[in-house]
């Protein structure tokens, strides 16, 4: 993982600054790919260390999931949890815990882009919430992200083989 | 919409037209993939004895059985294998716990044991491949991620399979006591390749009420899928090579290159007339009626030549299906869909009764040559070869896997390869060349009859016993969607970090190519699509249906209907469909917000409208605001039903310019508030409604009967049943109720809009 981080970290300070990130092609054309640069600089720090790197990225790992005599998704429940609050925390940019419409409406605009127009992304946007948002606060908090995605299987989606 | 069971309708359709064909010609085809059909009555046989009686007074009544012989077999037989689905789901508990399969084979059974012993000749057993493989669910499948290891699978453990077994069987025959001894090597690998082949039929009906893990189910119905490509080349190549003397390592080669062929071909052939489908079905919005038979004829193009070339014709007929599936979808009228979709359901049930059904009939009444320590052996074999090959399989897979298998899982995948009618069709088109034909063909039925019986039923307390990862079929939600979908691309993002381009790049630049390209040309009206505003779309349309089949008086509350295509060409409003009026509203509202003011001071000359156009406009903007208002708003009032947060719009008129040909006549029971301006019987102009705030419901107007009817008498009928705030042009519209409308009801009707 070392020599990944090297590779990327193009000046050799020892840490990546978002012009690294930026280098990679694939992720400045992602929709979200500024969300995601945003994830790995926590707190305001301008630079990422190796650790922190791979604090992040561990969020992908693929889980061992120990399965017991119920056969439910029994996993290590810090892990999906912790994937969940990664992928939460894409959403939420201001941190304040949830995910509100004028969020959820710029990660869809960014995601959908031209696709739809304004109001179809206001329909879809309201459309969500309405699903999700359980105790009418207009927002969706982590619990009701957390609820509305409790059937799907997280873990396939979120890991990635290499990391492991 | 062609979901479960799409291609396999079509292979059924397909099917049954060749019967039916090879039945009134009576002849045998000759195909490579062996059709065979047995002794068949002639339909011609019945010599009128007419001409003969003409001397005699003209009969009053004759019967001429050989005539209709044919078609009323194989209608009886039908018939009688429908009756039997009936009959034992009238009895829910027994389904419950064996397989439907099991079953029809036991009726099957004891109809042949009706007929054998009234020496009737069972009817035309079809046995090409591609009649088998019909119930195939069109998962749809995450083919980048999946493919490699279902490929592996198919490939190579078919023919870990059949080695074994073959090899194994040569072995056992070396045995003088099973006094079997003259069948040699490649004899016993031929039948070891029948054998192996894992049919998806009978699988099917297993795992399906098993519900097991999506990635299980994936991989063993995509080993079955491509076990075909694998079974005919093996099969074909030992058949081939029985007859030779000697067999060279070049034919080894050359078997593998044609097995690439034939499955690689098989795929490219279904793409290409999947969208050639899908390119035809773009032009089609003239002529509704015959979408599904495109479907259908496409289809069986697809399977026919690929017979013609020798490559896999289930391949093809698969690929063609999902194709289609895709992008036909989307060219075709709804009710070309539902049309397709139940033709396909009931074809496709009628046959899977069908099989199941002949096997039982044929077990019974050919003559079997039995030798229990072969047959013995070979089940034995077939399951232990079965399994090891599975675990080596997984072994090997497994790190590849980011969920790897676990031990429960391969026991699923093993114990889950049941052999079903693609073994017997094989078995049955044996070259009579082979001495010990009626062997094969026995032990083919009984390793059959073994595993569906057995595992079939066992399967299912087994897994639940031990608790293999069940799939959780979820329900669609916008929010499960919208996730998914931002977590992929987190995911592309992650792997791009990681310079590893796996599976999610690769979607990812399908998808980029797929809405660039592919859905331009095949698509009418394509444009790039996100999976998350085509799930919207469809969650809109079922609630938009659901809502409008309650029958309640008060119909509360349409679905927020969004405008999903910004042009509403004429042709849709063409479409005597709901949903897709539903779906112009929204888009119609809007566009004819800002119409309106233009119309309004153009209509002047026509229609003398006391009000002076300003205050239209303040209304109407008054109008935009509050709709705009109104959104957000809604969703604070919590005592409103969920279902009320919507926005209502009876699907009023559609304010189209070339509205001219287009009407909907609504017969309409359910009253609406909407506020119709009948200033006369020709022009009517819809004027934003007042809400009555009173009121928590929004009736909807009732779309009844969707039917073009180009005349302005329904706004007659509209205006007498209208009670309410009928709001005349030419009141004043001082009121100013407006301010907080709950809701917004507005009929757009704009009948002269086009002047």
């Amino acid at each position: 993982m070392f020599i990944l981080f090297e590779s990327l970290d193009r000046d050799n300070r020892g840490c990546l600054s978002p012009d690294d990130f930026e280098a990679l092609g694939g992720l400045a054309m992602n929709p979200i790919g500024g969300r995601i640069m945003e994830a790995f600089f926590s707190s305001g720090q301008d630079t990422v260390d190796f650790s922190s790197f791979v604090r992040i990225l561990a969020h992908f790992r693929p889980t061992d999931r120990n399965r017991n005599k119920e056969g439910a998704q029994q996993e290590l429940p810090s892990s999906r949890t912790r994937k969940l609050k990664f992928a939460f925390q894409l959403y939420d940019m201001d941190r304040d815990g949830k995910i509100s419409r004028e969020e959820l409406l710029q990660v869809l605009r960014a995601m959908l882009g031209l696709q739809v127009t304004e109001e179809q992304l206001q329909s879809i946007a309201e459309r969500a919430i309405q699903e999700a948002d359980l105790d009418k606060d207009d927002a969706i908090s982590f619990d009701e992200f957390k609820k509305s995605l409790e059937k799907t299987d997280i873990d396939t989606k979120m890991s990635v083989s290499f990391l492991k | 919409m062609l979901t479960e069971g799409g291609s396999t309708g079509t292979l059924l359709f397909i099917c049954m037209i060749l019967i039916l064909l090879h039945g009134s010609r009576g002849e045998i085809p000759s195909k490579p993939i062996a059709a065979t059909i047995l002794p068949f009555v002639k339909p011609n046989d019945g010599v009128q004895t007419y001409p003969e009686d003409q001397k005699n007074n003209l009969p009053v009544f004759t019967m001429n059985y050989p005539r209709i012989q044919i078609p009323f077999e194989i209608t009886l037989w039908v018939l009688l294998a429908s009756f039997a689905k009936i009959g034992f789901h009238v009895y829910h508990k027994i389904t419950i716990w064996v397989p439907e399969s099991c079953l029809l084979i036991s009726i099957g059974l004891i109809v042949g044991a009706i007929m054998h012993s009234v020496h009737e000749e069972p009817p035309a057993v079809l046995t090409s491949n591609v009649f088998f493989l019909y119930m195939l669910p069109l998962i749809v499948l995450d083919f980048v991620a999946v493919f490699m290891q279902v490929f592996w699978f198919a490939v190579v453990g078919t023919l870990w399979n059949s080695i074994g077994i073959g090899i194994s069987l040569f072995a056992i025959c070396q045995i003088p006591a099973f006094g079997v001894q003259d069948i040699n090597l490649q004899e016993n690998l031929l039948f070891s390749a029948i054998i192996s082949a894992v049919d998806p039929v009978a699988v099917l009906n297993v795992f399906e009420d098993v519900s097991v893990n999506e990635q299980l189910y994936i991989v063993v119905f995509g080993e079955c899928l491509f076990n075909d490509a694998v079974t005919v080349v093996l099969y074909n190549m030992f058949s081939f090579v029985a007859e030779m003397p000697v067999v060279e390592p070049v034919d080894v080669f050359i078997g593998v290159a044609r097995f690439f062929i034939v499955g690689l071909g098989g795929m490219a052939f279904g793409i290409l007339f999947g969208f050639v489908a899908a390119f035809t079905t773009r032009f089609t919005s003239k002529v509704r009626e015959i979408e599904p038979l495109f479907v259908f004829m496409y289809s069986y193009l697809a399977y026919l030549v690929a017979e013609l070339f020798a490559i896999s014709s289930i391949m093809a007929i698969i690929t063609c299906a999902l194709t289609m599936k895709y992008y036909v979808e989307e060219n075709v009228s709804q009710r070309s869909c539902t049309t397709i979709r139940h033709v396909i359901k009931m074809v496709a049930s009628i046959s899977e009764t069908l099989i199941f059904f002949f096997l039982g009939v044929v077990t019974i009444t050919t003559d079997h040559e039995w030798n229990w320590g072969y047959i013995l052996f070979t089940l034995l074999f077939a399951f232990v070869w079965r399994g090891l090959g599975i675990l080596v399989l997984t072994q090997i897979i497994n790190p590849f896997r980011t969920i790897p298998f676990n031990m429960k899982d391969q026991f699923g995948l093993a114990y889950g390869g049941l052999r079903g009618a693609v073994s017997f069709a094989l078995a049955f088109t044996l070259p009579d060349t082979i001495g010990r034909k009626q062997l094969f063909v026995t032990a083919t039925i009984a390793v059959i009859l073994f595993t569906v019986f057995l595992q079939g039923i066992s399967i299912r307390p087994l897994i639940e016993f031990i608790n293999v990862r069940r799939t959780n079929r979820n329900l669609e939600t916008i929010n499960v969607e919208i996730h998914c979908r931002l977590m992929e691309h987190t995911m592309a993002g992650i792997e791009d970090l990681c310079g590893q381009w796996s599976r999610f790049y690769w979607k990812d630049k399908f998808m980029k190519f797929n809405n660039r390209i592919l859905r331009k040309i095949l698509i009418r009206d394509g444009r790039a699509e996100s999976s998350i505003v085509a799930l919207y779309k469809k969650l809109e349309l079922q609630n938009a249906m659901e809502i409008l089949d309650t029958a309640s008086g008060n119909i509360s509350a349409a679905p927020s209907i969004v405008s999903l295509s910004p042009n509403v060409d004429s042709s849709k409003l063409q479409k005597k469909f709901l949903a897709a009026d539903l779906r112009n509203i929204h888009d119609i509202l809007s566009k004819n917000m800002y119409k309106i003011r233009e119309r309004t001071v153009a209509y002047r000359g026509k229609h003398a409208l006391p009000n002076d156009s300003q205050t239209r406009e303040i209304l109407i903007r008054r109008h935009a605001t509050i709709r705009r208002s109104l959104r957000p708003r809604s969703f604070q009032s919590s005592n409103v039903p969920r279902t009320h947060k919507y926005f209502s719009l009876p699907a009023g008129k559609s304010l189209e310019s070339r509205f001219d040909a287009a009407r909907w006549h609504y017969t309409d029971d359910h009253e609406t508030l909407s506020e119709v301006a009948y200033p006369s019987q020709r022009s009517r102009f819809g004027k934003p409604a007042r809400s009555s705030s009173s009121k928590a419901m929004i009736p909807l107007h009732r779309l009844g009967t969707l039917e073009e009817v180009p005349s302005t008498d329904v706004l007659n009928e509209e205006s007498s049943s209208t009670g309410q705030g009928v709001f005349r042009t030419n009141s004043s519209y001082s009121d100013s109720r407006v301010p907080h409308p709950r809701r917004l009801y507005s009929l757009f009707d704009d009948n002269n809009s086009e002047l």
